[in-house]
């Protein structure tokens, strides 16, 4: 709050008029001025906090809404989860294509039913009402799965590494142990692994004599998987293919471009980054 | 007919304009945790665009999550920008709020990078 000696020095400084008088007006000037500044804070908050309350209202008369907006959150939170479902469920799409085609097919044939396989409703020989997408697309697969086993099996099989084995060295510290086999099934350096563990969990760390990864911080298996699968997805993955049998090659002028040997695209990914991190522990004395 | 429509904008204006925009929507708002000791996080937020109140979205977000929070400046931040550090892991709760369109600040979550484990 405004002390009364600030003001009078203010005042002091600034002008010369009757020292009481003076400091009343700034006292008041201050108070109103704080006042206002409270006020519109105040606003805000009760902005912030009105907004909550009449949605409130609305998911108790709607409970259609309250489901709808749970059901956001946890997609959210999901999100993650999802992206790598998909790719996992596309590498297995294919693998269960004769199987999960024929299975899905009738499935969705609610209208247009009929056995692909015998030939009988939609499917006749002679038939003339139009075959919709999706069954459509069902059976392309799984033709393709009948006809071409071998492709199936091969564009399927879905991509593995070894888990990141972790070892806690003392309080602070973990061993990342088999970097150099993980970085060598995913054809990366170990500099380009590191430097992208390094700024995702936002540490720093050395590689020791047997070539594993020391990071600071306790770390579990699972968080380092987490950030390994993120990892591929940006890094290993072809976006266009999904196939994991990709190069990454430093091009012209400093991008990092992603060449994949399977269905020959080629892509740019960004650079690793590190962004902004906090100063973490004890400060340097004479940093300030 | 084709003269007034080459009237009715000037092309390259628009074009600056786009560029600015695109700029703005291809620069994420990243999400980081770091580890302090213990079971101790941080949670830092950069990258908020400049249109929001830097310190009313702490002041608020302080509130909501139960927790401090400081605004690092950008020369703090050698320059970053201006980053929003709160103290334990929000992460998912700073990007329900950097997303949520009624209480939060309705950004596009395809803006958003959550980073860390």
């Amino acid at each position: 709050m405004a002390s009364p000696n600030d003001d009078t020095k203010e005042t002091a400084m600034s002008h010369t008029p009757p020292p009481g008088a003076e400091a009343d007006g700034g006292d008041l000037d201050l108070s109103l001025m704080k006042k206002k500044k409270k006020k519109v804070k105040k606003d805000d908050d009760d902005a912030a906090e009105e907004a909550p309350a009449p949605a409130d209202g609305e998911e108790a008369i709607d409970l259609t809404m309250k489901k709808k907006k749970k059901k956001k959150v946890v997609k959210e939170e999901d999100e993650f989860a999802k992206k790598l479902e998909a790719l996992k469920l596309e590498g297995k799409e294919g693998e269960e294509g004769a199987a999960g085609g024929a299975a899905a097919a009738p499935a969705e044939l609610s209208e247009q039913d009929g056995d692909m396989e015998k030939g009988t409703g939609i499917w006749q020989h002679d038939e003339v009402k139009t075959i919709t997408y999706e069954p459509l697309l069902s059976r392309f697969f799984a033709l393709l799965a009948q006809k071409n086993p071998d492709h199936a099996t091969s564009g399927t099989r879905s991509y593995k590494i070894p888990p990141p084995q972790c070892l806690r060295e003392g309080n602070k510290k973990t061993i990342f142990a088999n970097i150099a086999e993980i970085c060598k099934r995913m054809k990366r350096t170990d500099e380009h692994v590191t430097s992208y563990l390094f700024a995702e969990l936002g540490t720093t760390g050395s590689v020791d004599g047997s070539r594993r990864l020391v990071i600071k911080g306790k770390f579990q298996q699972k968080q380092i998987e987490n950030v390994l699968r993120t990892y591929i997805i940006e890094y290993v993955t072809c976006k266009t293919c999904r196939s994991p049998n990709t190069e990454l090659s430093k091009g012209e002028n400093r991008l990092y471009f992603i060449t994949c040997n399977s269905c020959g695209s080629r892509r740019s990914v960004q650079a690793i980054k590190t962004g902004f991190s906090a100063q973490v522990g004890k400060r340097r004395k004479m940093q300030g | 007919m084709s003269i007034e429509n080459l009237k009715s904008y000037d092309p390259f204006a628009e074009a600056d304009d786009d560029s600015g925009q695109t700029k703005q929507t291809q620069e994420y708002i990243h999400i980081r945790i770091q580890q302090r000791n213990g079971r101790k996080t941080l949670t830092t937020v950069q990258g908020i665009p400049a249109k929001f109140d830097h310190k009313k979205i702490l002041k608020v977000v302080k509130k909501d999550f139960a927790c401090n929070g400081t605004i690092i400046s950008d020369t703090e931040s050698k320059g970053m920008g201006e980053v929003i550090q709160l103290q334990g892991d929000q992460r998912l709760k700073i990007k329900e709020f950097l997303t949520n369109k009624e209480e939060g600040l309705g950004l596009d979550e395809k803006t958003i990078k959550v980073h860390g484990f």
